[in-house]
């Protein structure tokens, strides 16, 4: 009767989590999505709590566990910056992978809780889902560990690559599954952590090769795994909500890589091999190497008589802008142009920040409303009939050598058809190439305007320059 | 042919038919057990493997319709609710006999639970940052 309910909370819990990703498909319900996603953690919480047997000590230990990580989360969760976004949530994902280890580590010492079999003898097939859940979570942590210092910039962005580092990998990888059968042949507990450690070691290998930039892509490959890793210890312990759930947040993941690789036109292979643009030779040659171009640069002063007197005016902002912190006078900017009768909207390059809809938030941190910000596809057209576009900490994305030079880094990768626009103001810090290593044409056109300096301090100038 | 040979011919491979069936029965019954076992094994497992790969199809069709403006978001709350595994280390905790399992499963209760907390608390505030014009 009792595991009869337990299973029935269970699948009401599942439903409520599908819910809550429905939920998240328009911002108007993306609120009550949330709140079901709550509901359904606690009604799984609760019918767990309530199994025969629970009680004693270990309740008393549950409770506490709840109450000490519930307090950090909360905090964490309140005080981070919006910018450091990217960091937090890689650093959540390593915490559910570290889970999933210690959840197969305790099946492992003591099967009986799970009717999994006894110390010694647990099922073959429990030892094959469990080494599985204990890879996949080793690896989560470790590669998401990494993730969040690259994120953090307690480690170079920079992608760090060398000789037969995929070699290296796939050697690592084959001796992992040599180790997972002769675990499930032995059940030995010195193999259940020498597949442990291996696994942490190879995560960390997978994600050290990858660059900055591609932050999106790895962010969304390890929610992902955080994911499969849930289902693996669902099947070692044979819940069905974990399963589910695991599933669920799985498939997530794996549609947001995949997003992010078609808004950069690579393959995920291409992604994870790395390297990118780690080659500064092949930089200089994309770049011409020849000898310096005149580019126009402008004043804040004359972006700002600009500005006020066009019809249409498109913002792009790019990682740059949130490394500055410019939303807010960003913003502050959209409003005094608005005063003066200009149109204004955002347009948003899938792959734009460190990890997927970076920008968005960060706009509507600044309280920009959602329906003035623009997906790719969306806004395109109307460059040719806005004014200027002002491109603030974004390269790549708008470079037209994407569309026309087939020997580029990033042909084919769909840009923002910012060079349409009447006028292109970059505020730029410098005249280097973006994160691909290719030099940007429109950077020397006639119609474009260059703004050096810090995105915050150029935009707060337009603004002060708007203000008289 | 005549009658007799006839009647004996059909006799033998009436004959033959019954020893025939006997032997599929007497094989039927050797078999049964082994297949109802086979099938015990193997059903929980399908079971769960059916159930993860529907799940897996939900969730592609669900999180296609994501718009890509709350992508951020999207993480926050998958990465809550991948958390799940909370009820894994509940399990550990409150069932187990041995201090390993224990211990394992209250290190594994607190990292869920600052997750699970974490994810939907900073999902909230995100969420309540988007607003529509005016």
């Amino acid at each position: 009767m009792a595991h009869t309910l337990s299973t029935l909370a269970y699948l009401v819990a599942s439903v409520l989590f599908i819910l809550a990703l429905r939920g998240l498909s328009h911002p108007e319900t993306s609120r009550r999505g949330n709140l079901y996603g709550m509901v359904g953690m606690g009604l799984a919480i609760v019918a767990t709590l309530a199994q025969p047997g629970m009680g004693g000590g270990g309740l008393a230990l549950i409770l506490a566990g709840i109450v000490l990580g519930g307090g950090i989360g909360t905090a964490l969760a309140n005080r981070i910056q919006m910018t450091a976004l990217p960091q937090l949530v890689a650093a959540f994902h390593s915490l559910v992978g570290l889970a999933a280890v210690f959840v197969a580590a305790a099946a492992f010492y003591n099967p009986e809780s799970f009717g999994i079999g006894v110390p010694g003898d647990i099922k073959a097939g429990s030892l094959v889902e469990m080494s599985l859940g204990l890879a996949i979570g080793a690896i989560t942590f470790s590669g998401s560990l990494i993730a969040f210092a690259k994120l953090q910039a307690l480690m170079s962005g920079a992608p760090i690559t060398f000789r037969g580092q995929h070699w290296l990998n796939l050697a690592l990888g084959i001796l992992l599954l040599v180790l997972v059968i002769a675990f499930v042949a032995t059940g030995s507990g010195v193999l259940f952590w020498v597949i442990a450690l291996l696994a942490l070691g190879l995560g960390f290998l997978l994600i050290i090769p990858i660059g900055g930039a591609d932050m999106p892509v790895v962010v969304s490959m390890l929610n992902s795994y955080s994911g499969w890793a849930a289902a693996g210890i669902g099947f070692t312990v044979g819940n069905l909500l974990l399963i589910v759930t695991g599933a669920l947040v799985g498939a997530s993941g794996a549609i947001l890589s995949y997003i992010m690789c078609k808004g950069m036109n690579r393959s995920i292979v291409n992604v994870l091999l790395g390297g990118f643009g780690s080659d500064p030779a092949a930089a200089q040659a994309a770049g011409g190497g020849g000898p310096a171009r005149p580019v126009k640069a402008g004043s804040p002063e004359d972006a700002a008589y600009l500005m006020k007197n066009a019809g249409k005016i498109i913002i792009v902002p790019g990682y740059g802008m949130a490394v500055a912190q410019a939303q807010q006078v960003l913003r502050e900017m959209a409003d005094l142009l608005k005063k003066e009768g200009v149109e204004v909207s955002y347009a948003i390059h899938p792959v734009a920040g460190r990890m997927p809809g970076h920008m968005n938030v960060l706009l509507a941190e600044a309280n920009v409303p959602y329906d003035e910000v623009h997906e790719l596809e969306e806004i395109n057209p109307e460059f040719a009939e806005a004014d200027v576009a002002y491109v603030i900490g974004a390269n790549d994305v708008t470079n037209p050598a994407a569309k026309t030079d087939k020997s580029s880094a990033i042909y084919g990768m769909p840009i923002l058809d910012v060079e349409r626009a009447k006028t292109v103001f970059f505020v730029k810090r410098g005249m280097s190439s973006g994160y691909a290593g290719v030099e940007n044409e429109l950077f020397f056109r006639d119609n474009t305007m260059m703004l050096f300096g810090d995105a915050k301090k150029v935009t707060q100038q337009i603004v002060q320059a708007l203000q008289k | 042919m005549n009658a007799t040979d006839l009647a004996n011919q059909a006799s033998a491979t009436a004959e033959r038919a019954l020893a025939l069936a006997a032997q599929a029965r007497q094989m039927a019954e050797a078999a049964a057990p082994a297949i109802a076992h086979g099938a015990a094994a193997a059903e929980p497992f399908l079971l769960l493997l059916t159930i993860f790969l529907l799940a897996c199809f939900v969730g592609y069709h669900v999180v296609w319709n994501v718009t890509p403006a709350l992508h951020s978001p999207l993480m926050g709350v998958t990465n809550a609710i991948s958390s799940v595994i909370v009820v894994g280390a509940i399990l550990a905790t409150g069932l187990g006999d041995s201090w390993a399992a224990k211990a394992f499963g209250f290190l594994a209760v607190t990292l869920a639970s600052v997750n699970i907390f974490g994810g939907f608390m900073v999902t909230r505030r995100m969420l309540a940052m988007f607003k529509k014009k005016g």
